[in-house]
């Protein structure tokens, strides 16, 4: 009970954080300062709280737990890739819309796609999609408190109550504390994060033994040896996924945050450190999801694998549903929080479970930049604003954030899937389909709202087609994927243990370029913004 | 020229994240217990942090801080 009673000072310590230290006199509040923290966000705020940001339970739970079913792969599949791709689209795309927004006042990137394509409906059509997209990247936040919560306080806090509470915390830090209290809470946990991944990563290492034994003695069992390698996943899979962090700079919440800035200049320690940052947090936690295999005293560990050696061994003969069942009980978010159990003393494992909470809370900014999109893209857009004054406006942000945090726990509550794939294939697939938006918007006179709508209008479309495809057709056993389209000889449609591929690929590839090139086909044959709109845009 | 080289180098980068030669082996061992398939990737996130400074240091787009300071001293003027 000891590590849970220290996460509970924890959670009191960030609300404390978030609602008082650095809130501001009643009566002065405008939505700039509420949403954006008036644009003055300083360099060292401005990079920990944009990495915290995206840090989430995926990060640190899904990705432990990913590396535990699928062994080192995990590292190169997601955090590499995106320690390239998101710094390089914070440089290109990030500090473009900083510009912007300074200059032209824009909130949210649908009041900017708006502008530079002259469409009203249109930008409500990308805001909708957007926010569908959002809510799954909020569950995962509840979800993993729930399962954080739980496992730390060895079962005696129950996951609903869990999720409750973490839902409950981020809810008032953000009614409250809007970006500003966001930023530094973030920050606080980001930082907290950084220095207990590290003192974890030791004290599990010397309670194991030493990683070389570890590591020895999984090479010496082959069903374990192959998790030090990536023969699990192919090639082709693998440069897939290099294209799922182009959803980073996609979410509304980090394009907002890039919004923040003081100055540009505060841009240039974030691109540099971020991949330095993704390597200090996901490395320590791939490792250490690869090696709790090797933890066969603890009975918990040994059920997952149980569970996965059935899967692998039987589960050609089983029903779907006792395969998903299975599944989930293989499933190893919670391996990180074990390893703390089984090796850390009481009080550091709380202190450790605290650091863990700090990366699963992230849903925060989420939560914030929907609240933003709402009350920016509809409220005011129809008028509210006008008609009500910016008090108003700011009080229906926060109605806002109240109700969709309680949604986002009832989704909680009842999703079945496991963190890590929900994760990726709605939210970061959808997102990733979206960039062409900014790219075009950005780089391209000759984008029109035409090629923005058939872009939207395809990617909402393309996750709906994923999530009925993946629902209608059980997932087959770890192993060859289940044919469903093929042309030629060639395999067009599989259903695979893990999701879908198209011709190989994950359906985020496709996507992707499906959604550049209807922006492109769809602008050339579509009339254009008025010049002087475009000057705006490309004024240099 | 500067900027050519620096696309070379992203594209390169990009292309080096997929070391299939480490694919199927889990040797040799960095500092006795990192497969050779994770070393290689925590290098590349290294990497990728240095390609970030060059891109900062000569390709980094100051002609937008210069629009935004001329567009708040006008602003400041006409006040």
């Amino acid at each position: 009970m000891i590590p849970a009673i220290v996460v509970f000072i924890y959670l009191a310590v960030v609300l404390y954080i978030g609602i008082f230290a650095f809130r501001r006199a009643k009566g002065k509040e405008k939505a700039e300062d509420y949403f954006l923290a008036s644009r003055s966000l300083g360099p060292f705020v401005f990079l920990f709280s944009l990495f915290g940001t995206n840090m989430t339970a995926f990060a640190i739970l899904g990705s432990s737990g990913h590396a535990f079913s699928n062994g080192i792969v995990t590292f190169g599949l997601m955090a590499s890739s995106s320690g390239l791709v998101i710094p390089l689209t914070i440089f290109l795309i990030g500090t473009r819309v900083w510009a912007l927004g300074k200059k032209y006042g824009f909130m949210t990137p649908v009041q900017m796609f708006r502008d530079r394509w002259e469409c009203g409906h249109i930008g409500t059509v990308i805001f909708v999609v957007q926010a569908v997209l959002l809510v799954p990247y909020i569950v995962i936040g509840i979800m993993g408190g729930g399962t954080t919560l739980n496992t730390i306080s060895g079962g005696m806090v129950p996951y609903w109550f869990g999720g409750a509470i973490v839902a409950m915390v981020v809810m008032s830090y953000v009614f409250f504390g809007g970006m500003r209290g966001t930023a530094w809470v973030n920050t606080f946990q980001t930082v907290l994060f950084l220095i207990f991944g590290a003192v974890a990563l030791v004290v599990i290492g010397v309670g194991m033994g030493g990683f070389r034994n570890a590591a020895q003695s999984m090479l010496a069992a082959p069903a374990l040896a192959r998790l030090l390698t990536r023969e699990q996943i192919s090639p082709l899979y693998f440069f897939s996924y290099t294209f799922i962090p182009l959803s980073a700079i996609a979410f509304p919440h980090i394009l907002i945050f890039c919004l923040t800035a003081r100055k540009m200049n505060q841009f240039k320690k974030t691109v540099i450190f971020y991949p330095l940052c993704i390597l200090a947090i996901w490395l320590p936690c791939v490792f250490l999801g690869v090696m709790a295999n090797r933890v066969t005293d603890m009975p918990q560990i040994r059920a997952k694998q149980e569970a996965r050696r059935v899967l692998a061994t039987q589960g050609k003969t089983m029903t779907p549903e006792a395969r998903d069942d299975l599944r989930e009980k293989a499933a190893g978010d919670d391996v990180i929080m074990l390893l703390l159990q089984r090796y850390a003393p009481l009080l550091l494992a709380g202190l450790l479970g605290a650091g863990i909470m700090a990366a699963v809370m992230a849903s925060d900014s989420q939560i914030l930049a929907l609240s933003t999109m709402f009350t920016e893209d509809v409220f005011a857009f129809y008028g509210g604003k006008r008609r009500f004054g910016e008090a108003v406006q700011v009080q229906t942000g926060r109605v806002f954030i109240v109700l969709i945090t309680m949604f986002a726990y009832a989704v909680a509550l009842r999703a079945p899937e496991t963190i890590f794939e929900l994760a990726i294939q709605y939210a970061f697939s959808g997102y990733a389909a979206l960039s062409p938006l900014l790219v075009a918007a950005l780089f391209w006179r000759g984008s029109t709202k035409w090629g923005a709508l058939a872009t939207t209008v395809w990617t909402a479309l393309a996750v709906v087609a994923v999530a009925v495809f993946q629902h209608t057709v059980p997932a087959p056993a770890p192993g060859p994927a289940t044919l469903i389209w093929s042309l030629g000889g060639t395999e067009v449609l599989s259903r695979t243990p893990g999701g879908t591929a198209v011709l190989g690929f994950m359906p985020v590839v496709p996507m992707v370029i499906v959604s550049a090139l209807l922006m492109f086909i769809v602008s050339l044959v579509t009339s254009k913004p008025k010049q002087t709109t475009i000057a705006k845009y490309f004024s240099s | 020229m500067k900027r050519i080289l620096l696309v070379v180098a992203v594209v390169a980068l990009y292309a080096l994240h997929q070391d299939f030669w480490f694919w199927r082996t889990a040797h040799p061992l960095v500092f006795g217990f990192v497969p050779i398939g994770l070393f290689y990737q925590a290098c590349f996130s290294m990497a990728a942090s240095l390609l970030m400074w060059l891109l900062v240091k000569f390709a980094w787009p100051s002609h937008l801080e210069r629009e935004i300071e001329q567009s708040e001293s006008e602003g400041e003027r006409a006040q």
